[in-house]
């Protein structure tokens, strides 16, 4: 799982003028599930292109197992692309889909069929054979897609928004059958996404963009409980986000008051941005609490309450299971090791970092 | 290099287009009266042309009918499209093979199926026997424009205007009529086109002593075409171009056609 | 508003103006001066003066719908690929020159076409031997294509920028090169537009009589030419209509046969 099976080095691109990507720096390893995660515009659905070979880069080089496949067209890649809205041809029937890569390589009808057959039962969609792609709904084409994709056994797969146009009880289901699909298949998959509950739940690794560059790369884990920015935090999952001032190591002052933390090496008196997540916020008596509070909005969203808790100026986004009334009086604390410490930007510009790995 | 040889073959076909145009502008300017020869730049034709009655009849003849039975087969051709979504399926899939018929058909047969009809109910031939012929082929071209709007049209936009207190008749000119307007204006504009550019069904369904400016110069050919009627092509040409470069340089329409696009 | 109000015009309308006047052609075509019912008038197309017109006909308006096709093809693709972002602009270009009388613009080319016109100026000049095709079929179908080559144009046209894009990518993502990724899915998928192209091409340049009088000189007569004179100077509305017959035959046939690829094709147009 370590080898780099592609890795882009130095990419720019732009449009028209409009920079799209900017000197990126990313690899992407052999057997990974890995996500480009973002809002639009930010460039993952580009990358993504560029590796299937339908977009050049401006400068910067593409390398595939060692060898530079920058100026290869999408034919001679090794890789297959499962395209947002399925692409498939309106013209030819299911069985013919899928055949139309296997029949451009000149395998034998035998292979063929049998390849058909296999892909057919792992989508789960075995005797639709004969359908033409317009009798089948949004969630079987996108099976479709992946089957007339994968029969070709590339070495990666790529998926752009695959899950998009789907509502979202399938939506679910076929995020399963992509982790499953993937473990059976053994092969690399980079998936373009801008849900991050796609992304949490099915990466290995989470690629996180904005406006052309790189914010964070990581485990789902790492990219949920460690932000680098305010933009992955306020990207992946609710948050609050404070200004607040790192007195020294393990001491943060959120607010006026003083929080216990673990990180260290931000040096004292720093300004930083403070990034706790509503799960994470600790609702108590307010004798208890480190600072103090009143309830002042309360939605129940099933699985837990859902609050916002006006203290020292500032409206905490709260989830807990237990209820607190409007207007309660409560108090605030947070575990040292739920409070996540990041660097200010510098500047404007900064807000969105190049990171290199 | 195959960018280029692209951009050749683009210009060929432009020049093959628009070079009988040129000409015709050419011997606008051409102070000799046969096409053959170039005897001098001339603005003449188009000083003639205002005391050449039987053009200007002609044209008056044109734009008269062109406006009428493009204003008629719209009005006409709207209603239909409208009524064609209270219909059975069956029945629609009818009347819409009906309306292609005109389309499909050969204009010369279209054009002797009316002049029968004409000679059977004893119509005296002239205008407006003309104008119930273009009518009646223009109307296809008013539904082919305002159908796929009509289909796009979200029910619901006429039952919320019902819904909040308007009439049905109200809810249709203050909410569908207004999503209507660029396929019933697309729809008027062709028809006016196909009109003025019409010779075969003009041709069978004028009748001695009318004509348009199609049937004048057809009856000219043989005597030679009078130099005004380049001049008068002309003219209307560049009206033309300079009207469409307007439409197309005002960002209003821009902005309106693509607030279409989205609904 | 009364639902049967709004169809009544309409039905009204076609019914006086489409129908019934079909009809009269088909109750002149086969029937004679008496009133009897014959099949005489519409033989009269194996009159070999008339039969000669009809093959000439078939001859020139398949030939000028093949040249059409071959010039409008690529033109299509050049232009689909231009990404003009105002689609309108294409069509502009091709609709524009019907605002030049069409008559008029046929006959331009007859001062294009002369001895001592522009284009074998132009030959001469290049030392390339003279064109002499005035007042021959060549001139003939050289009018054919100039009409009718915008009605080829724009349903290819129409039909290639429909086509999505990622559906070519796809293609080839899964290993065609660009050959195979046109013989395989741009022409299929483009099938409908041909269709449509071929069936507004062929049925005016089938019947037309004006450009084979603007163009052919007085010498050359197609089937339109014969049965416009039937109607305009013989006055033998019987013998048009029968003829008339005989041209629209041909013209249900494609139609028929059009409707059927459609069928086929269906979910071709998305």
């Amino acid at each position: 799982m370590s080898n780099k099976l592609i890795d882009l080095r130095n990419i720019t691109k732009s449009f028209d003028g409009t920079l799209v990507i900017d000197d990126m720096n990313l690899y992407i390893r052999e057997n990974e599930f890995l996500t480009l995660l973002g809002p639009s515009g930010c460039g993952k659905t580009t990358t993504l292109r560029m590796i299937g070979g339908f977009e050049k880069p401006d400068s910067g080089q593409i390398i595939f197992e060692g060898t530079d496949i920058t100026d290869l067209a999408p034919n001679k890649r090794q890789v297959n692309t499962v395209f947002q809205k399925y692409a498939l041809f309106p013209h030819m029937s299911i069985a013919e889909n899928i055949a139309f890569g296997l029949k451009i390589k000149g395998k034998s009808k035998a292979y063929i069929d049998d390849k058909i057959k296999y892909a057919l039962k792992l989508v789960n969609l075995d005797g639709y054979e004969k359908r033409k792609p317009d009798s089948l709904s949004g969630g079987q084409q996108q099976r479709i897609a992946i089957a007339r994709a994968i029969v070709n056994e590339p070495k990666v797969l790529l998926l752009d928004e695959p899950l998009g146009a789907l509502d979202l009880k399938l939506r679910q289901d076929m995020q399963y059958e992509l982790i499953r699909l993937k473990n059976e298949l053994g092969i690399t998959f980079v998936y373009v996404t801008h849900d991050q509950e796609e992304a949490l739940t099915m990466s290995d690794t989470i690629v996180v963009m904005n406006q052309g560059y790189i914010q964070q790369i990581g485990t789902p884990e790492m990219i949920y409980n460690e932000p680098e920015n305010a933009f992955v935090a306020d990207f992946i999952g609710d948050s609050n986000i404070i200004d607040s001032i790192m007195i020294k190591d393990e001491l943060v002052e959120i607010l006026g008051a003083r929080f216990a933390c673990v990180d260290t090496g931000f040096g004292n008196m720093k300004p930083v941005d403070v990034v706790i997540r509503p799960e994470d916020v600790n609702l108590t008596s307010p004798d208890e609490g480190t600072i103090q509070g009143e309830v002042t909005h309360l939605i129940f969203k099933g699985v837990h309450y859902e609050m916002e808790v006006t203290a020292n100026g500032f409206e905490w986004l709260v989830h807990s299971t237990r209820m607190f009334p409007v207007g309660t009086k409560v108090g605030i604390s947070v575990d040292p090791f739920n409070i996540q410490i990041m660097h200010k930007p510098a500047s404007e510009d900064e807000e969105a970092v190049a990171i290199d790995e | 290099m195959k960018k280029r040889l692209k951009q050749i073959y683009i210009f060929l076909i432009f020049i093959f287009l628009y070079a009988p145009i040129a000409t015709l502008m050419v011997l606008s300017f051409n102070s000799s009266k046969t096409r053959a020869k170039w005897g001098g730049f001339t603005t003449r034709w188009y000083s003639s042309l205002l005391h050449n009655a039987a053009i200007l009849k002609a044209l008056s003849n044109t734009l008269t009918i062109a406006f009428l039975s493009a204003l008629v087969a719209t009005v006409i051709g709207l209603v239909a499209c409208i009524s064609f979504q209270y219909m059975k399926k069956r029945n629609r899939t009818i009347m819409i093979g009906i309306t292609n018929i005109p389309m499909l058909n050969a204009e010369i047969v279209t054009g002797i199926s009316l002049m029968l009809l004409y000679l059977t109910l004893h119509l005296r031939f002239g205008f407006f026997t003309v104008l119930l012929s273009h009518i009646t082929f223009n109307i296809p071209y008013v539904i082919m424009s305002i159908m796929p709007r009509m289909k796009q049209l979200n029910p619901s936009v006429y039952e919320a205007a019902l819904d909040l207190g308007a009439s049905p008749s109200k809810a249709f000119f203050r909410v569908v009529f207004p999503d209507l307007m660029p396929g019933i204006l697309a729809g008027f504009l062709m028809s006016f086109t196909m009109s003025v550019d019409d010779f075969i069904i003009t041709h069978f369904t004028k009748g001695p002593g009318f004509d348009t400016l199609s049937t004048k110069i057809y009856t000219e050919v043989k005597k030679g075409i009078k130099p005004e009627m380049y001049a008068l092509s002309t003219i209307i040409f560049g009206t033309v171009l300079i009207l469409l470069f307007l439409i197309n340089r005002n960002p209003h329409e821009k902005k309106t056609a693509a607030a279409v696009k989205t609904t | 508003m009364n639902k049967r109000l709004l169809q009544a015009p309409y039905i009204f309308w076609s019914a006086a103006f489409i129908i019934i006047p079909l009809c009269m052609v088909f109750y002149y075509g086969l029937t004679d001066k008496t009133g009897a019912i014959t099949l005489q008038n519409i033989m009269t197309i194996t009159d070999p003066e008339h039969a000669k017109a009809f093959f000439l006909s078939v001859e020139l308006s398949v030939i000028s719908t093949i040249i059409c096709f071959v010039l409008a093809y690529p033109l299509a693709m050049v232009l689909t690929n231009l990404h003009v972002n105002q689609h309108s602009f294409v069509v502009l270009v091709f609709i524009l020159p019907m605002w030049m009388n069409f008559l008029l613009r046929t006959m331009a080319w007859q001062t294009l076409l002369e001895k001592s016109g522009v284009i074998n100026g132009i030959l001469r000049f290049l030392h390339l031997p003279a064109l002499e095709i005035i007042n021959t079929p060549a001139a003939i179908i050289l009018g054919m294509v100039y009409n009718f080559l915008p009605f080829m144009v724009l349903p290819i046209y129409t039909v290639l920028t429909k086509i999505d894009e990622n559906v070519i990518n796809a293609a080839r993502d899964l290993g065609a090169n660009s050959f195979q990724t046109f013989l395989k899915v741009k022409l299929p998928l483009s099938i409908p537009g041909i269709i449509s192209g071929i069936t507004m091409v062929f049925v005016p340049a089938l019947t037309t009589f004006v450009i084979s009088a603007l163009l052919g000189g007085s010498k050359i007569l197609l089937i339109g030419n014969v049965i416009e004179q039937e109607f305009t100077q013989t006055g033998n509305w019987h013998f048009g209509s029968g003829l008339s017959i005989v041209l629209m035959i041909f013209i249900i046939a494609n139609m028929v046969i059009s409707e059927l690829t459609d069928q086929e094709g269906e979910g071709f147009g998305i």
